[in-house]
């Protein structure tokens, strides 16, 4: 059952992200420049949209609370959010839209996944070293959501309804979404062939 | 064909809600550490072993968290796994219903030519680099763009919105630097 479900929610997540945009380098790159930010919207509608139903869902008691997956909070995570953006804006792939990306045909991104299958396995032969570093421990608590979600297994960082708190953010990413601009750089606001 | 960013939007953030209402959330970056264990697996078979409590690596970081992620690469026939190989169908049928891609779009995009010609052999090297920095980054961050900032912001987790800052604080610079046209 959870290999029927892997393959459903996995060939939908494929689809979609291909039909958004996302596995298309020139659209991320129109992103990333700040020249045509309708894959930003997207983005925003998505996450607020998922928070809304997720802790609507649970309120309802619709939705299992335990299959949240919250990770841990350390300094890592902003020096590898660092690196992985410089890295994301170079090829205009992240992991999942690259995978993707070789799916629709593109033929730059068969080399992005081997680099990035070397990237992951020198991570795994450093990884004792950044364990060493201290850089990997907890900080503000590590699986900690903002608020605290009542059921689930993370702590609150704040002592307000996680749930309430939720929708609440998930309202501002769609109206956040709605308000952007489709371009913020000003002057080079032309289209280009998306393909 | 792009799909309008409302209906897009609301697509891909029921596709967010139907994982984790039916199993999990989507994430993505650690299915290549998998990956990596199968292919060394393969290479060197005592890269992975089971134990009378489950499995465990000559790798430190395969065999951390009890050897979950060894355990997954000796069984790749597992959730995550399969998820990611079904995106590469998913992405595949889309491309192909709207027609799939021009030759010269699929040996390097529109803007690597814009700013460099057709180059596609520095492109795809930009790519190898790229996708070694993104892994390696992905890995130390504990998730990616999909487990980390769709998939966490989602969960509101603090960890999400870290990432997102360190993220886009590279991505937008590195971006505008090479990328002047397109």
């Amino acid at each position: 059952m959870q290999i029927v479900l892997a393959i459903l929610i996995g060939a939908a997540f494929g689809f979609v992200l291909d039909r958004v945009g996302a596995t298309n380098p020139n659209v991320i790159g129109g992103m990333l420049t700040l020249r045509r930010l309708r894959l930003m919207k997207t983005i925003l509608l998505a996450i607020g949209t998922g928070s809304i139903l997720m802790f609507g869902g649970q309120m309802l008691g619709l939705v299992d609370v335990a299959h949240m997956s919250v990770k841990a909070s350390y300094i890592g995570v902003f020096i590898g959010g660092l690196l992985l953006g410089a890295g994301w804006a170079a090829s205009g792939y992240c992991p999942g839209t690259g995978v993707c990306a070789v799916g629709a045909g593109r033929k730059d991104a068969f080399f992005y996944i081997a680099g990035g299958l070397l990237g992951a396995a020198a991570y795994m032969a450093t990884y004792p070293a950044w364990k060493a570093s201290g850089l990997l421990d907890d900080i503000a608590g590590g699986k900690v959501t903002l608020g605290a979600v009542p059921g689930s297994e993370f702590d609150g960082l704040f002592a307000v309804s996680g749930d309430l708190l939720g929708i609440a953010l998930g309202l501002v990413f769609v109206l956040v979404a709605f308000v952007l601009p489709e371009n913020i750089s000003g002057a080079r606001a032309q289209e280009v062939p998306a393909e | 064909m792009t799909l309008n960013w409302k209906l897009g939007g609301l697509l891909l953030g029921a596709v967010f809600f139907a994982a984790v209402l039916l199993v999990k959330p989507i994430g993505v970056s650690t299915q290549f550490v998998i990956l990596d264990g199968i292919i060394a697996d393969t290479v060197a078979t005592d890269f992975i072993t089971q134990t009378d409590e489950g499995y465990s690596s000559t790798n430190a970081y395969m065999a951390k968290s009890g050897g979950k992620y060894a355990k997954n690469a000796a069984n790749p026939l597992n959730y995550s796994f399969v998820f990611v190989l079904a995106m590469v169908g998913g992405a595949f049928l889309s491309s192909m219903l709207r027609g799939g891609l021009s030759k010269e779009e699929r040996s390097a995009p529109a803007i690597w030519r814009a700013n460099y010609g057709d180059t596609p052999w520095k492109r795809y090297a930009v790519a190898f680099l790229g996708g070694f920095v993104v892994l390696y980054g992905a890995r130390l961050a504990g998730g990616c763009t999909s487990g980390h900032m769709m998939s966490g912001m989602m969960q509101t987790s603090l960890s999400g919105y870290i990432f997102a800052a360190g993220a886009f604080l590279t991505a937008v610079p590195t971006a505008m630097l090479m990328y002047k046209e397109g």
